[in-house]
């Protein structure tokens, strides 16, 4: 090794840290696009780039990714739902990934909003991987999809009168006090 | 006369196939003045090789829309995920894609080993990568054969299935299960390669080339089954970029996207190998590019093994690795930890990390948030096959159900995975 490169301080090596550096400029990026204020949350679990929107922008602001010849972050790698029951008003949210394969730089971006009113546009006229994707996310978590051509459930059968990855539907039989651990369950 | 024997008629086939498209989610029933049949390929169908359902709408032998329908073996594991601790869910990421459960373990374990922080040593991490290309030539062997015995062609796929067997044999010495291996531990392998293991590692390797040159110089260049694969099904890289291939499937309509390559993983970049691409993603290309993946697969284990590093096979890290039986029972601290580690009490981070390994047919990405309880909050597996199966009505529509047939098992779509 240089010794040059070695005797540079730690705090210096931190701050030039590929991936931070990469995701500054993501961030920047994002900030010009679409404005001050439009993320919030910003981390880098693991060097992930991870924001947090509102689903009244989250269309226009997948889409305007979608062109961005800057960045090309044209390839969804997955969404999925989640629901935080504690959090008063934000109780289900989405998450997707996305990738820029030229680039290789991932972005996750979350929305949250109200289990009283689970309405979200589609993406569907974006990628057609999609469709699949947000009748799964109906499928679990009853996360309506506006415009989405074809919401009907996807892996459960059509009958079933609930959302099973809901927090409120535990996976084992309430009433049973057999396995019950004072010490050790959650 | 048939209905599309006329210009009439073959417009208003092409019509009812796109208002069906768009606007009806259930196929007409036998509509004799049309002409026209429903037929359900599947729940079970011998060349569905799984259980999932498409109701076809024919025309005589052409396909004019076809509806999938998912689900028939659906497990519920992300559900199941939320109540087990992190070692419990292995066994769940084995019943994904069942024709390559290595990766799928090991993947699992790098996704919680990059939640917790544990480095794996170099030895553990070339005999993952040694496993789980086996894993892959074992998917891939599975696949490209079916697609021969779905042409008609048996012997070759007698033939590799030999050299599969071979390759479960190995499985056996190292984890000591075949199918649903379960195989490693967050941290790195469960044990140490044996004696046996590696020799039978080596018989293989020397014997398994002839046999795959014995098998490509039966279909590569065979006029029959070229005649059948040829062409069929192609998927241009835009449209497979935008349902979101990966794996062999997007390789094969031209993209170069490997994740072993862009974000290499468990020292992936310390070998050498070449990432084949196809030209127009057909069928032949698909079943090309999996072919040179297998030799490709190969080049990695022999460097892999000529280049083993001598040391331990499992991270130091007592609070998440199970210690040695023969310890639990003579070591206070052994039996702590195990005792630990068993209930599920370990410590995990608050974090959420999204880790992907190159699947037997793509990208398997596991996406795990955690709480810092026991178990993950909520764990999703991005499953290349239900994300590209959806692209199947698309590719099949037009074409004869023999063709439909040969497409579906060239995308090499596994229920387990499916479904999950």
């Amino acid at each position: 090794m240089n010794p040059q490169e070695s005797a540079v301080a730690p705090e210096a090596a931190v701050a030039e840290d590929p991936i931070k550096v990469q995701n500054a400029r993501v961030l920047a990026l994002l900030t010009r696009l679409f404005g001050e204020g439009t993320f919030t949350d910003v981390e880098e679990p693991y060097g992930l780039l991870t924001v947090t929107t509102t689903r009244e922008r989250i269309h226009e602001i997948i889409a305007g990714l979608q062109q961005d010849q800057e960045i090309k972050l044209n390839f969804l790698t997955t969404m999925c739902g989640i629901n935080y029951p504690e959090r008063e008003g934000q109780e289900l949210g989405m998450i997707y990934h996305l990738h820029s394969l030229t680039q290789n730089i991932r972005l996750r971006i979350k929305i949250f909003f109200p289990i009283t009113d689970p309405v979200v546009p589609t993406l569907t006229d974006l990628y057609a991987t999609a469709n699949w994707m947000e009748r799964e996310a109906y499928d679990f978590f009853g996360i309506i999809f506006t415009g989405h051509p074809n919401l009907i459930r996807i892996l459960n059968v059509e009958d079933m009168d609930y959302h099973p990855m809901r927090k409120e539907y535990p996976l084992e039989d309430g009433t049973r006090e057999d396995k019950t651990d004072l010490f050790f369950g959650r | 006369m048939a209905v599309n024997d006329t210009l009439e008629g073959t417009h208003k086939i092409h019509e009812e196939a796109a208002a069906q498209r768009h606007g009806q989610l259930m196929p007409l029933l036998n509509d004799f003045s049309q002409e026209l049949t429903t037929l359900n390929l599947g729940p079970t169908h011998p060349a569905t090789h799984g259980i999932f359902q498409n109701i076809l709408q024919m025309d005589g032998e052409r396909i004019v829309s076809g509806v999938p329908t998912i689900g028939y073996i659906h497990r519920a594991f992300e559900k199941i995920a939320e109540r087990r601790p992190f070692y419990q869910i292995t066994p769940l990421t084995d019943r994904m894609n069942y024709c390559s459960s290595p990766i799928n373990n090991m993947g699992w374990h790098m996704t919680v080993e990059k939640l917790l922080g544990v480095t794996v040593p170099k030895r553990a991490q070339y005999m993952r990568v040694i496993m789980m290309e086996l894993a892959r030539i074992a998917d891939h062997l599975i696949c490209n054969s079916i697609l021969g015995v779905d042409t008609g062609a048996f012997t070759g796929f007698l033939y590799v299935f030999q050299e599969r067997e071979k390759i479960y044999e190995i499985y056996e010495e190292v984890c000591g299960s075949r199918l649903t291996t379960n195989m490693g531990r967050v941290g790195g392998m469960e044990r140490d390669f044996s004696p046996v293991a590696l020799q039978k590692l080596r018989d293989w390797l020397k014997t398994f080339p002839t046999v795959m040159k014995e098998f490509e110089s039966m279909f590569n260049r065979n006029r029959i089954f070229m005649d059948r694969v040829v062409n069929v099904g192609p998927i241009s890289a835009e449209k497979a970029l935008n349902y979101g291939f990966t794996g062999p499937n997007l390789r094969a309509a031209g993209v170069d996207y490997d994740v072993r390559a862009m974000n290499p993983y468990s020292s992936y970049e310390d070998f050498e190998f070449d990432i084949p691409v196809g030209t127009n993603g057909d069928t032949y290309d698909r079943f090309i590019v999996r072919n040179e993946e297998i030799w490709q697969s190969l080049r990695i284990i022999n460097q892999a093994l000529e280049n083993l590093p001598e040391g331990p096979y499992h991270a130091d890290a007592p609070h998440y690795y199970l210690p040695p039986k023969p310890e639990v029972y003579k070591n206070m601290e052994a039996l702590i930890y195990h005792f630990k580690i068993i209930m599920g009490e370990i410590d995990a981070p608050v974090g959420e990390v999204y880790h992907s390994v190159e699947g037997g047919n793509g990208e398997l990405g596991f996406y795990l948030i955690s709480d810092g309880g026991r178990t993950p909050y909520r764990l999703h597996f991005r499953r290349p096959c239900f994300i590209y199966y959806q692209a199947y009505p698309e590719m099949a529509v037009g074409t004869t159900l023999s063709d439909a047939i040969v497409i579906l098992s060239s995308m090499n779509v596994i229920a387990g995975e499916l479904d999950a």
